[in-house]
């Protein structure tokens, strides 16, 4: 190939968009923005779905800690739910519910306020009893009081997921490159680094950082840091538990950017097997497993489901969640440099708001109006300091 | 002779011998259902050690538990192909408390024998933790210690009584393993298994590890069939009580434990129709003549060939795939490269040489190159206080791991002038470049890395075919995308078959190493 034509092959390549990052958010964007008809270029330092994606636990899931949250998560949710037909097997999709497991009576207040609010929002849910719950769910602790039942929440393997986005783009025209890191960001254009070290400039009309916890390299103004998370994985025992359990205190352990926390959260696979979570921490970048956090969760988790501690544990990793201030992502132009989107910083939500995030990049990319109130998630909000987001709210240790 | 104990299977009643091995009872006693794989298929024992999962039953109504490691005691109950899949809920949880001692050694094969012989005899106190119920690793696996060998019983006796004056002799932790540690100023070990100190904790100033080997098995069509089995898991299923009456057997595989095995099946009952080796005749023959400097060697190679009459020994043959059905193999495809035969069997036993298990060290954070765990003149690894002997250094057998074992244990007890004593050290020279021929002599060719045909499964605890798997990913996005190697197992069969397909290299080693309860955890 002479020069000439090398560079007219380049000038050619010059697409609509570039997507950094293929990880849920990113994969889901260029899904959206190819759907639009616009060329589009996904680049990823490592893999499809290598990153935070591949941690997650996959738990589709509407979540209340804020009204921004509850409409983003609920949005989300049912974009999932459309696309749940076309979804391969491998994708794992299933609709198991999830149950806010209340430990005492006071928790059960909380559950109806919880209910309220999905009700307000129409999101079905509905709250059962103690001996309801027992019926259930005969594997969690006796004495419990009760539960807030919200039966259409999914369950999906995530790193297929991400993976069936990406190849769905690939074959309605966009492009993949695994292995090709982004440097920087300048003037519309992003400086690349294939895995065979040569580096060029891609310019492009729009640029979208779905980086998570990497996001802020390319934009260092951006307030994600990476929130370290353990799971554990068990053989298979199909007839343990039935629906995703989760203790409705692991809001106030997700809420804020607090130190160490734990709590319960067991999701049945479709495997069989049992994913048992979950922690957090802020420890940079180091993924090693922190044994006395992880004896933490496990206990919170043998607290609630006796039975577990005599499940055969396979396998333990770690994780990092690309964490806000606010708890909220960052969803939309970076108005502080032409032609930069911004789509991260989705914390352990990644996975369920994948498709708004997309719907709502897609929708400002193509100067429509957005599905849902798009202000909360602006990257530009004001936040609150780190240091006051820790102060906010005691840590939730295990009891 | 042991009385017979009677166990409960599937409601039917079985009688073995007191000691025998679950698994070998029920092989034995013609079961050769014993799990479903998570597509239906019905598997059964292949590695008898513990590592492959695949004979995993429900005993006492407890889920996933591996018969090859359980002896049969009167009234077990023991469910196959099981349904209905629950955690087991004991009635009381056991801790196994926090044991001290200067040297942990890790594994009770030779290798750790001969180390914590050799430590508590310079004086350290010595703790040995092993997965067996008796002494031995897996070449002196024994049920009765009258059927081992002189050299065995004189090793397993002296490390009984190993002790300097004043000291006192190792404590020996059976069934138990470790599925964590940590070094810090003391190097931590967590134990899990059933042992009676196996929910507990060992706090050691120094550790040896003695991890041995498991065997590299490459996938062929049809090698998950019940009755498909490891050389070295025929071996350990036969010392764990496994009668063979009546079966045809094919052995097959390469390497110097193909005629023992052979042997030890036809002693067993079995008619042996064949015994293929990969290598070709000359390679044998080259590495046979360098026995003669061997005499013992040689020797006992010429009175297994003798027990063989009537086996047909082919060189440069190897297993191409194999038929059956649900319930067990029915023949082996044989090849030689240009002609094809089919001969009919009722156990095939294949494997090609051994994989030195190398995960603690990794997880401690020794420096590994090329699967081996890299130690000095006296055994010890990268990590201060932590050494190394036999299998894991590289695959070398017994009379390798016992001097590296003594030069071990001598070194982490501080013994380290007698560490370095010219006779062991030169021992140890020769007895590694004597593992290195034995490598290079039975590294399995070209043809034999390459059986698996587009839907053999590569990955038995996932059930993941070769074709779901696409070369041209790195190992991490093959194990995210298809749980290859994610299984209970954790790549510990399928990884060296991934690596002889595909060329990945193993990943990152995490606490649980082999798995443990969740209870372990907290």
């Amino acid at each position: 190939m002479t020069h000439a034509a090398r560079l007219g092959a380049r000038r050619s390549a010059r697409p609509d968009v570039v997507v950094i990052g293929a990880g849920i958010v990113g994969a889901a964007c260029a899904l959206a923005l190819v759907r639009e008809s616009l060329d589009v270029l996904i680049v990823d330092a490592s893999f499809t779905g290598g990153g935070s994606t591949a941690a997650a636990m996959g738990h589709l899931v509407v979540m209340d800690d804020s009204p921004a949250q509850l409409a983003l998560t609920a949005y989300s949710r049912g974009l999932w739910e459309r696309m749940a037909d076309e979804l391969p097997a491998d994708c794992e999709y299933e609709t198991r519910g999830t149950l806010w497991v209340a430990e005492r009576d006071e928790d059960l207040e909380a559950a109806r306020a919880k209910h309220a609010g999905y009700a307000a929002h129409g999101v079905a849910a509905s709250i059962v009893d103690a001996a309801e719950l027992a019926r259930l769910e005969p594997a969690l602790r006796p004495g419990l009081a009760g539960a807030l039942v919200v039966p259409g929440d999914s369950v999906l393997y995530p790193p297929n997921a991400a993976r069936w986005c990406v190849e769905r783009a690939v074959a309605l025209g966009a492009r993949l490159r695994e292995q090709c890191e982004a440097v920087s960001i300048d003037r519309g254009a992003v400086r690349v680094r294939g895995a065979d070290g040569v580096e060029e400039t891609v310019s492009a009309g729009a640029i979208v950082n779905a980086a998570g916890i990497d996001a802020p390299r390319l934009v260092p103004e951006l307030p994600i840091v990476p929130r370290k998370g353990h799971l554990v994985i068990t053989d298979r025992y199909p007839a343990l538990c039935h629906a995703q359990l989760v203790e409705l205190g692991y809001l106030r352990s997700a809420h804020g950017l607090g130190g160490e926390s734990v709590a319960f959260n067991v999701q049945p696979r479709a495997t069989g097997q049992l994913l048992i979570g979950s922690s957090r921490e802020l420890v940079g970048r180091d993924g090693s497993v922190n044994r006395a956090l992880l004896g933490e969760m496990v206990q919170r988790a043998m607290w609630f489901v006796p039975a577990l501690a005599q499940c055969d544990a396979i396998r333990v990793w770690t994780g990092f969640r690309p964490a806000t201030p606010d708890g909220l992502p960052l969803i939309g132009r970076w108005e502080a440099e032409t032609g930069v989107w911004v789509a991260a910083g989705h914390e352990g939500l990644g996975i369920t708001t994948a498709p708004g995030t997309a719907a709502l990049i897609a929708a400002d990319i193509m100067g429509r109006g957005a599905p849902i109130d798009p202000a909360p998630y602006r990257p530009t909000r004001a936040m609150p300091r780190a240091d006051a987001a820790q102060a906010e709210e005691p840590s939730c240790r295990a009891t | 002779m042991p009385r017979d104990v009677t166990i409960i299977v599937d409601g039917r009643p079985i009688a073995a011998p007191e000691g025998t091995t679950l698994a070998s009872a029920l092989l034995g006693a013609g079961i050769t259902q014993f799990r479903r794989s998570v597509t239906g298929e019905s598997r059964a024992p292949v590695c008898g050690m513990g590592v492959c999962f695949e004979c995993r039953v429900t005993v006492d109504g407890r889920a996933h538990q591996r018969s090859c490691l359980i002896p049969c005691t009167d009234g077990l109950h023991v469910e196959t192909m099981p349904n209905d899949v629950r955690p087991w809920v004991p009635a009381v949880h056991t801790d196994g408390g926090v044991r001290t001692c200067d040297v942990a050694v890790i594994g009770g094969g030779p290798a750790g024998i001969a180390a914590a012989t050799a430590a508590a005899e310079a004086g350290a106190r010595v703790i040995v933790i092993d997965q067996g119920v008796r002494p031995g690793g897996q070449i002196w696996r024994h049920r009765d210690p009258a059927s081992l060998p002189k050299l065995a019983r004189a090793w397993i006796a002296r490390c009984e009584r190993a002790r300097a004056d004043g000291g006192s002799a190792p404590e020996w932790l059976a069934r138990s393993t470790v599925f964590d540690a940590s070094a810090g100023d003391d190097i931590v070990l967590r134990l899990t298994g059933e042992g009676p100190a196996a929910a507990g904790t060992v706090r050691a100033r120094r550790v040896v590890i003695a991890t041995g080997a498991r065997e590299l098995f490459l996938p062929f069509p049809g090698w998950t069939l019940p009755g498909v089995m490891g050389l070295g898991g025929a071996q350990a299923l036969l010392k764990g009580g496994m009668t063979a009456r009546g079966w045809r057997a094919v052995v097959a595989g390469s390497g110097p434990l193909l005629l023992p095995v052979a042997a030890a099946l036809a002693h067993a009952g079995a008619r042996v129709t064949y015994v293929v080796e990969q290598a070709p005749l000359s390679q044998a023959v080259s590495f046979g003549a360098g026995l003669w400097s061997r005499p013992a060697k040689a020797l006992q190679a010429v009175r297994y060939g003798a027990s063989l009459l009537g086996a047909r020994i082919r060189f440069g043959t190897w297993v191409a795939s194999a038929e059956g059905d649900a319930d067990r193999v029915a023949c082996a495809r044989l090849t030689n490269g240009r002609r094809a035969w089919t001969v009919p069997c009722d156990v095939l036993c294949c494997s090609y040489g051994f994989v030195p298990n190398v995960e603690l060290a990794r997880l401690i954070g020794c420096d590994i190159q090329r699967g081996r765990v890299t130690v000095d003149a006296t055994q010890q690894t990268s990590v201060p206080g932590v050494w190394c002997a036999g299998e894991p250094t590289g695959v070398a057998g017994e009379s390798a791991a016992l001097v590296e074992g003594q030069i071990a244990g001598l070194a982490a007890a501080g013994a380290d002038a007698r560490a370095h004593s010219a006779r062991l050290q030169r021992a140890r020279d020769a007895w590694r470049r004597f593992g290195d021929s034995l490598t290079d002599t039975f590294r399995p060719r070209d043809a034999v890395r390459a059986l698996a045909a587009d839907d053999t499964l590569v990955c038995r605890c996932e059930d993941v075919r070769r074709d779901a798997l696409d070369p041209s990913w790195t190992v991490r996005q093959a194990k995210l995308y298809t749980r290859v190697a994610m299984g209970p197992c954790q790549g510990m069969v399928c990884g060296a078959a991934c690596a002889n397909l595909f060329g990945w290299s193993a990943g990152t080693v995490r606490p649980p190493v082999g798995g443990t309860e969740v209870a372990r955890l907290g």
